[in-house]
């Protein structure tokens, strides 16, 4: 967040945070004036402009180095809403808006309409539910005030809940019903915080309420109730019943948009919360319990998904394990002393946007793979690797970055959280860093050997796959892999925005 | 004990009640009942919170009437979706249950 002198005014530039909320609502709009035939090619055009948008957004963020806002209408805090971008919110809108493309270009296939042909439900609801979810995670990543952000999440919600559902069978249907009475929960205890906070403050503004806040019973009470909303959004152990059956049931392109992108959201939530709402509130005992949760999502996660006889319920088990990590930055951040605040905070999102890439990859291969086999149990994968060597590379890649190995994005997180662990004497997390790594690799391998053997019986394709379809597969692993090398380039962006020194004066 | 407490408690009553009918009863549409009972208690705390910072010659400061407007249109969109999923769910299953076969101790915690 920028210092208090540059909240009041809309900076140069400032109305490109405008358009990048402004322009997934615009497609939206013109998907139901002219009619579902026309929302893929609207899609089409406006999602790479939303990238497009992103990209000068972060370029001039990364280097002007300072942040950008717009104060809409020109009422300024605590009474108006300010829009804000700072690293943080810079490099997930890229990160998410390239993989958000790439499910757009994988989707055709299965979502693709011609004009000329009738109207159907599932491609127009899925092309109008991923420019909503475009649209309302940039609102997250930029929003300046907690309503905003209220407002941003439940449109992700709402926008997230029918792609679990596009198929429109029982189990996927009872999926859905179940995620959103999870998400509702969530989101009402967000609300309820959100008032205290004004109650307390005055404000809802993070800058301003950053500024006002003091440690006492309602903040406290206020920022719990988020977090755990926020938590039954995220599905972070012990909340995250809902996510296997959701995003394994779902059609490959939007289990893809659910499992790297949606969940994103709500944990983005938590870190503007915790480091730039309420900075300083994060004691050392609530950070060891976030991490507690974070190491049982990963050691619970990673069991589970061994077990997995299916390989997209495999990967939804292996999200709920990828999701711990993100929780693992909290405690190696708790305390403010420490000048390694900004490391763990940088693996945290590194490995945010590392998992959203490789797990988007590793969807679409096991999409494919169901569609080429018709289905998808893993001890029936034979000569899979023989049919679809490029998917089953694309997996591959994917579950190297979620193991870590270098020189992927989820080495550099890892590396950069280890790091932490080291430097504020915390071995215990290293351990389930490491351990994590080793049942990941295990499930990986599991997949992969049975992929390359031989098959039972000689195998028969029910569909041939499209080329494109496995070229946006594997360009989004190819790109998890490649994540590694940021640490030679523009890292330091996550750092724009950011107070010099932590909160030190709130002890 | 003012009126302000009073409502506040009110509040706080109906969260309690409709979080723990949200928790505890397997039934959808039970459920989204509770959901909304748990939305009026909070939508209360916001009128609760708007009369506290009454300044200015207002009765109650206008922006938590603001939010709760927005929260209230939330809250009915979620209920309109809820209840569609349970329509269509009915259709499908002849039942409308959240508890799959599978995972029956999954059940009580959603």
């Amino acid at each position: 967040m920028p210092a208090a002198t540059a909240l009041e005014a809309t900076t140069a530039d400032g109305a490109l945070l405008v358009l990048a909320i402004v322009l997934p609502v615009v497609g939206i709009l013109l998907s139901f004036v002219l009619g579902g035939r026309y929302a893929e090619r609207i899609a089409a055009f406006l999602l790479p402009a939303s990238l497009c948008v992103a990209c000068i957004v972060f370029v001039k963020v990364w280097q002007s180095e300072t942040s950008l806002s717009y104060v809409v209408g020109n009422w300024k805090p605590p009474l108006g809403i300010t829009l804000r971008a700072d690293g943080l919110s810079v490099a997930m809108m890229v990160a998410m808006a390239i993989v958000i493309c790439l499910i757009g270009v994988f989707a055709h296939a299965n979502f693709g309409s011609r004009a000329a042909s009738v109207e159907t439900r599932a491609p127009m609801v899925f092309w109008v539910m991923l420019m909503a979810i475009s649209g309302a995670m940039n609102m997250i990543f930029l929003g300046g005030d907690l309503f905003t952000l209220y407002v941003a999440l439940e449109l992700l919600t709402f926008a997230a809940v029918p792609l679990v559902c596009l198929d429109g069978r029982a189990e996927t249907l009872q999926a859905a019903l179940r995620y959103l009475l999870f998400a509702l929960l969530g989101s009402i205890l967000y609300l309820v915080g959100t008032a205290l906070l004004y109650g307390s403050y005055g404000t809802l503004d993070i800058v301003l309420m950053s500024q006002r806040v003091q440690i006492e019973p309602a903040t406290l009470a206020a920022a719990t109730l988020m977090t755990v909303g926020l938590f039954a959004k995220t599905a972070l152990f012990p909340l995250h019943l809902w996510l296997p059956p959701a995003h394994a049931g779902a059609p490959a392109a939007a289990s893809a948009v659910l499992s790297a992108v949606v969940v994103k959201g709500s944990f983005f939530l938590i870190v503007r919360l915790w480091f730039d709402a309420v900075p300083g509130l994060l004691s050392v005992a609530a950070g060891q319990l976030i991490g507690v949760l974070g190491a049982s999502a990963i050691i619970c996660g990673n069991i589970v998904a061994l077990r997995q006889k299916r390989l997209k319920l495999l990967i939804a088990y292996s999200t709920v394990a990828q999701i711990g990590y993100l929780f693992l930055m909290f405690p190696l951040a708790a305390d403010p002393l420490h000048l390694q605040y900004g490391d763990a905070l940088t693996g945290g999102m590194l490995q945010a946007i590392s998992h959203a890439t490789a797990k988007a990859a590793m969807f679409m291969a096991a999409g494919l793979v169901y569609a080429a086999l018709g289905h998808d149990q893993i001890s029936e994968l034979g000569g899979i690797a023989r049919a679809l060597p490029m998917t089953m590379f694309a997996f591959g890649l994917g579950g190297l970055c979620l193991i870590g190995l270098p020189p992927t994005g989820g080495f550099l997180a890892k590396w950069l959280l280890l790091e932490a662990t080291i430097a504020t004497a915390q071995w215990w997390w290293a351990i389930v860093i490491i351990a994590g790594g080793l049942l990941t690799s295990a499930y990986t391998f599991i997949v992969l050997s049975r992929a390359m053997g031989a098959p039972s019986a000689p195998l028969t394709l029910h569909t041939a796959v499209p080329k494109y379809q496995e070229v946006a597969a594997l360009g989004l692993a190819l790109l998890s892999v490649l994540l590694g090398l940021v640490a030679f380039g523009p890292i330091d962006v996550l750092q724009v925005g950011r107070p010099e020194a932590p909160m030190a004066w709130l002890r | 004990m003012n009126a302000t407490t009073l409502f506040g408690l009110c509040g706080a009553a109906l969260v309690g009640i409709g979080l723990y009918g949200l928790i505890t009863n397997p039934e959808p549409l039970r459920k989204i009942l509770a959901f909304n009972l748990l939305g009026s208690g909070v939508f209360l705390l916001f009128g609760v919170i708007a009369r506290r910072g009454a300044a200015a010659g207002l009765g109650g400061d206008p922006v938590p009437q603001a939010m709760v407007i927005t929260a209230i249109v939330v809250a009915f969109a979620a209920t309109a979706m809820a209840i569609a999923l349970v329509q269509r769910l009915g259709d499908e299953t002849g039942r409308a249950s959240i508890s799959s076969d599978r995972s029956e101790t999954g059940e009580e915690k959603s």
